[in-house]
């Protein structure tokens, strides 16, 4: 979830004032930037290479980290512009100055949280197994993990379970309190955030700047976007036939099982425990074996916050054991998935074959960016880019299917190959660094087959396509041409930093090509004709629709898919009715009068 | 739970009390606060009356005067108007900013209260004379949670997109009205102040607020809080000064776009008519109350008494919910006036800084006055006077806790607001009487009842002709709860997400022709 855009004002953590650090970008050849390189404070180096000046009324974009920033401009509709009273604009000395102002990761983070956490203490896993957890910018381990298994989501569901007992501290707890608990979990993610972008960094191999400005942001705004809801999530009286009284209560589900995925760990996090826990639910929570650090140490501020024990319960391990035990366990009411279509299925299976527990998903999607020809090229290009390269393609939602139309195909692909032959690949801890590496080895092989399929099946490799670096496990921004759509890489999730270029002709062409997909995650429209884009935004098979944006999201908007892409949405109001169990009580009353 | 939790707590202040505060956490105040701020507060800054008049608020435990206050008139409500119609127009800071960003500053000037509380609530004490444990543990942390609660409604307060006839798209966008005139009173003068915020400014407006002239000083301290939190210079505006002049130029100015009052059924009147003849700006109205509290033989007795005595006498009997007509079926009215009597008697009158205090001072001298000649015309029409009816103290202005037994419907003191510590209990047989007697008035703001019978606690509170009923239980509010009036008790309702209706302009947006008609067809195919 890319929250692509944040305040000017917001706190003084982030005193980023400008979007100017668009410019920064010095590295137009294809060589991976060692961390030896980084100068954070120092970045005297950059913005040599500006050769336009920022619009002034660009916005603080994260992908402002990118090159045409005055492409910005057209997507601030989106965004808060709010003109503070000597706000850094287009100076170039002044953005040097900002950029001075950016926070710097914490060097040596120390780990200190790697065990199980179950009823607010920690755990060793009852096999007593670890497993290792690495940085994949390097491949190197970066410490060990408690494995939790079976036997340790018996004892957090037990946990969870005796947490949402009737007349437990949790269930008699106002609403209001609730949410202010999550309030201050919010508050408390928001102290340590230059800490947990540090970690999440190390971890995930994310970029730190957009870590910080886009994950962490995203998740200090869900976990207060919820708080505000605890109170708020009204039932109704309903003027039913008869003398009666009816009303409808929304109450929590019971023991939540949550299972979420490594591409943005924290984030994740929040959307589940957010409304989850306003509702009045009690969770059983793994995070991926890939990533799992940022959240134990939410664990931790959990606890600090003054959760009452066992209502969050969160357990490091594997899919195949933690997960499948949670998937089948009869004393979890709800399961909630976010990963990929494959275990999607494999986790409703388990709820149809054990107890029905409820299930939502979030799952994979192959989803279609329509650029038509009488858009701006600049911004379709910058967010066509953008809509698929960013986190290293490794997003649910990417744009993978970039359909451009015919008069302007040619001028469309070329201005793409620039931009990503552009595309600064390095450490994540290069303030200038706009990709990092693939989660893992396995991605990094799985991202580079698809290109060769890619390649084997006739379409035109226009730049990248191989590893990138020694060590570590970067991809080179790669993007293909000349793609059908019956090829593999435009019908399956490649999850990585590649872009498929389409060509069409007519509007009900592109609708038809765009919906012929098993997935229904999301779309976006480019054009500046208001009926295609509602024409287009309306026939979307899809949960999301962006016209003129491209990952523009946000805690209050709803997000979830259509057909293979997911069940139920997350965020928003409706996001809460996935975590409530709707009761009616009807009373028999002597009269009746309106 | 929570309400027996608090109950057993703080049996004398009942539910309106908040989880954070019990008595025992109750921090020993300083009864001599000092008064920080005094002037008016307009574009984030101080400023003097440009009268260059002050007057004085007066600390109704003794009648001394506590300080000076500026003194607003038109001239002044001009300056605040031009800037909170500045802090509103197109592209201001405020027009600007994300609902999301709106909601953390009321969410931050809730936290910068709740680090204040001892010294609002002291400062509350002094200018208002409501005993300082009920400043401190019912006031204070309900205006905290009246602004995180509408701090959390700021970006959820959602338009719709509703599917009309032909080929059209039709959405409606909640926006708020503009700049907002808010008239708070002197009874609880920060829990006003809080009710009349949280709403507009989570919904965006700007606000020109006259707090009473008798208890301005709490809220010009949190003026200062909502310097410090953040807010965009404008957006808040707090005068201090009389109804007649400042509050009346609030009422009957041209680019006020709403106003909100809350206050004295009397004043309403003026304000609806001022807008009538000015630019029929939005009127809600918080007014006066004659609200019925109805005992059933079958109910808990001592609960009912307790209950009812506190539905009466909280606040100084300052409240325009008071339960100032209690109805008690007549199997147990005996046993119910005597009980009343005697926990009347019992009820510690004196200093508001002590600790042990349940009743403070009334808020000012023509209160003081207008009490007592209720209780003259009480014994005059022929009520039965069973306990108090007096001053209570050499100075100040306090007022014994007085019982009327023996009233009738056609008394003054059964029709006419008090506002005083003054009970009267009345008479009645049948449901059906009562029901009919409760609802013989012009107000219509609350009423309860009490009794163990489902069927007759619906019945009650379903023919009610009131905008709150409470059952077995007085005086029970939440943030989450809407409150407001029938009839000449207002307009309106505040608190809950009702209370947003109040602050919003709902605009329909209706876009043509987005669908030609062959283009419609291949939508039509794919919904």
């Amino acid at each position: 979830m890319l929250v692509f855009h944040f305040q000017k004002d917001g706190p003084s953590l982030y005193p980023m004032r400008s979007s100017s650090v668009g410019h920064l970008a010095i590295n137009p050849g294809r060589s991976l930037k060692s961390q030896s390189q980084i100068c954070w404070k120092n970045p005297t180096d950059a913005g040599k290479s500006t050769t336009d000046p920022p619009h002034p009324h660009t916005h603080t974009y994260i992908h402002a980290h990118t090159h045409t920033t005055h492409t910005h401009t057209h997507i601030g509709m989106t965004s808060s512009k709010i003109e503070m009273p000597g706000e850094v604009k287009s100076d170039p000395a002044a953005l040097m100055a900002s950029l001075q102002l950016m926070p710097a990761p914490v060097p040596n983070p120390e780990i200190k949280y790697t065990k199980i956490f179950i009823n607010n203490e920690w755990q060793d896993s009852v096999s007593g197994k670890v497993f290792p957890t690495y940085n994949p910018a390097t491949g190197e381990q970066i410490i060990e993990v408690q494995e939790a298994d079976k036997a340790d989501v018996d004892k957090a569901v037990q946990a969870a379970r005796l947490a949402f007992s009737l007349g437990s501290v949790w269930r008699t707890m106002d609403a209001s309190e609730r949410g202010r608990l999550l309030s201050k979990l919010a508050d408390l993610v928001e102290r340590d955030s230059v800490y947990l972008a540090t970690i999440e960094s190390l971890n995930s191999g994310k970029p730190f700047l957009p870590t910080l400005f886009v994950d962490l942001q995203g998740t200090i705004k869900t976990l207060r976007y919820f708080a505000g809801y605890a109170d708020k999530i009204h039932g109704s009286t309903i003027p039913m036939d008869g003398q009666f009284l009816t009303f409808t209560r929304y109450e929590p589900i019971g023991v939540c099982g949550q299972i979420i995925p490594w591409n943005f760990p924290l984030m994740m996090t929040a959307w589940k425990l957010g409304p989850a826990l306003a509702c009045g639910n009690t969770i059983v929570l793994k995070p991926a074996e890939q990533t799992p650090l940022t959240c134990l140490y939410i664990a931790a501020l959990i606890k600090e916050a003054g959760f009452p024990p066992g209502v969050v319960n969160i357990l490091p391990g594997f899919g195949p054991t933690a997960g499948a035990a949670m998937a089948a366990h009869k004393g979890i009411d709800k399961v909630a998935f976010t990963g990929s279509t494959e275990v999607g299925k494999v986790i409703q299976e388990t709820a149809g074959k054990t107890n029905l527990k409820r299930v939502t998903l979030e799952l994979g999607g192959k989803s279609p960016n329509i650029i038509f020809a009488d858009s701006d090229l600049d911004l379709a290009v910058e967010q066509a880019h953008q809509g698929v390269f960013f986190n290293a393609g490794q997003c649910c939602t990417a744009g993978s299917r970039i359909y451009v139309e015919e008069p302007i195909y040619d001028e469309f692909v070329k201005r793409s190959v620039e931009r990503a032959k552009r595309k600064i690949v390095g450490s994540p801890f290069d303030p200038t660094t706009e990709q990092g590496p693939q989660i893992s080895r396995e991605q990094q092989n799985r991202v580079l087959e698809f290109v060769q399929s890619g390649i084997s099946e006739g379409a035109k490799l226009e730049c990248g396509g191989k590893a990138l670096g020694l060590k570590g496990f970067y991809v080179e921004p790669t993007v293909f041409s000349n793609v059908t759509d019956d090829m593999r890489i435009a019908r399956e999730e490649i999850f990585g930093p590649v872009q498929q270029i389409m060509k069409f002709k007519t509007i009900e062409e592109v609708i038809e090509r765009a919906n012929n997909s098993d997935y229904g995650l999301a779309a976006a429209v480019f054009t500046n004709d208001i009926n295609k884009a509602i024409t287009v935004s309306t026939a979307m098979q899809a949960g999301t629709v962006w016209i003129n944006c491209y990952n523009a999201m946000s805690s209050q908007c709803p997000f979830g898919g259509y057909k293979m892409s997911g069940n139920g949405r997350e965020l928003g109001e409706i996001g809460l009715k996935e975590y409530s169990e709707v009761k009616t009580i009807t009373m028999k009353m002597v009269t009746k009068n309106s | 739970m929570y309400t027996a939790l608090v109950s057993r707590v703080l049996p004398r202040f009942s539910v309106l009390s908040g989880r954070h505060f019990s008595a025992a956490a109750i921090p020993a105040p300083n009864t001599q606060p000092e008064v920080h701020y005094n002037k008016l507060f307009i574009n984030n800054e101080w400023h003097d009356a440009v009268s260059g008049k002050t007057f004085p608020t007066i600390n109704p435990t003794t009648g001394e005067i506590i300080c000076h206050v500026a003194e607003a008139d038109r001239a002044d409500v001009e300056k605040a108007v031009k800037a909170a119609q500045n802090a509103f127009k197109l592209g201001s800071p405020w027009r600007r900013m994300d609902a999301s960003h709106r909601g953390l500053l009321l969410s931050r000037l809730a936290d910068a209260i709740e680090r204040d509380a001892a010294y609002l609530a002291e400062l509350e004490t002094l200018d208002n004379g409501k005993p300082y444990a009920v400043s401190y543990s019912v006031d204070i942390p309900n205006v905290v949670k009246c602004l995180r609660y509408y701090a959390g409604w700021a970006d959820k307060w959602e338009g719709k997109t509703i599917p009309i006839d032909g080929n059209f798209f039709c959405y409606t966008r909640h926006e708020p009205i503009g700049v907002c005139g808010q008239i708070i009173p002197w009874n609880f003068p920060l829990l006003m102040q809080a009710w009349k915020l949280g709403p507009a400014l989570a919904t965006g407006n700007t606000v020109v607020m006259k707090v009473a002239e008798q208890t301005p000083l709490t809220a010009l301290y949190v003026a200062s809080l909502i310097k410090e939190v953040g807010f965009p210079e404008g957006v808040v505006n707090i005068l201090s000064g009389m109804g007649p002049t400042a509050g009346a130029a609030i009422a009957s100015h041209m680019d006020i776009d709403k106003v909100a009052f809350t206050g004295s059924t009397e004043v309403g009147h003026l304000i609806q008519q001022a807008s009538g003849s000015s630019n029929l700006k939005k009127v809600t109205l918080e007014l006066g109350g004659k609200s019925p509290n109805i005992i059933l033989s079958d109910a808990n007795l001592e609960d009912a008494v307790e209950q009812s005595h506190f539905a009466l006498f909280f606040n100084q009997g300052q409240c325009c919910c008071a339960g100032s007509r209690t109805f008690v079926q007549a199997d147990i009215y005996d046993e119910f006036v005597e009980r009343s009597v005697v926990r009347a008697n019992r009820r510690v009158v004196g200093n508001p800084f002590d600790l042990k205090t349940e009743q403070g001072p009334q808020i000012d001298e023509e209160q003081f006055n207008k009490i007592l000649g209720y209780i003259g015309s009480g014994k005059r029409e022929g009520a039965k006077l069973m306990c108090g009816g007096g001053v209570a103290a050499d100075k100040g202005y306090f007022i014994q806790p007085t019982v009327f037994g023996n009233v009738q419907d056609n008394m003054t003191i059964a029709q006419e607001e008090i506002f005083g510590p003054v009970m009267q209990i009345l008479k009645f047989e049948t449901l059906e009487e009562v029901v009919s007697r409760a609802n013989d008035t012009k107000y219509g703001l609350a009423a309860a009842v009490f009794t163990k019978d489902i069927d007759k606690a619906h019945y009650v509170s379903n023919t009610l002709r009131a905008g709150t009923v409470w059952v077995n239980c007085y005086d029970v509010f939440g943030a989450q709860a809407p409150f407001g009036g029938y009839k000449a008790s207002g307009n309106g309702r505040e608190l809950g997400e009702y209370g947003l209706d109040n602050y919003t302009e709902v605009k329909t947006v209706k876009r043509s022709e987005w669908f030609p008609q062959d283009i419609s067809l291949i939508v039509l195919n794919h919904l």
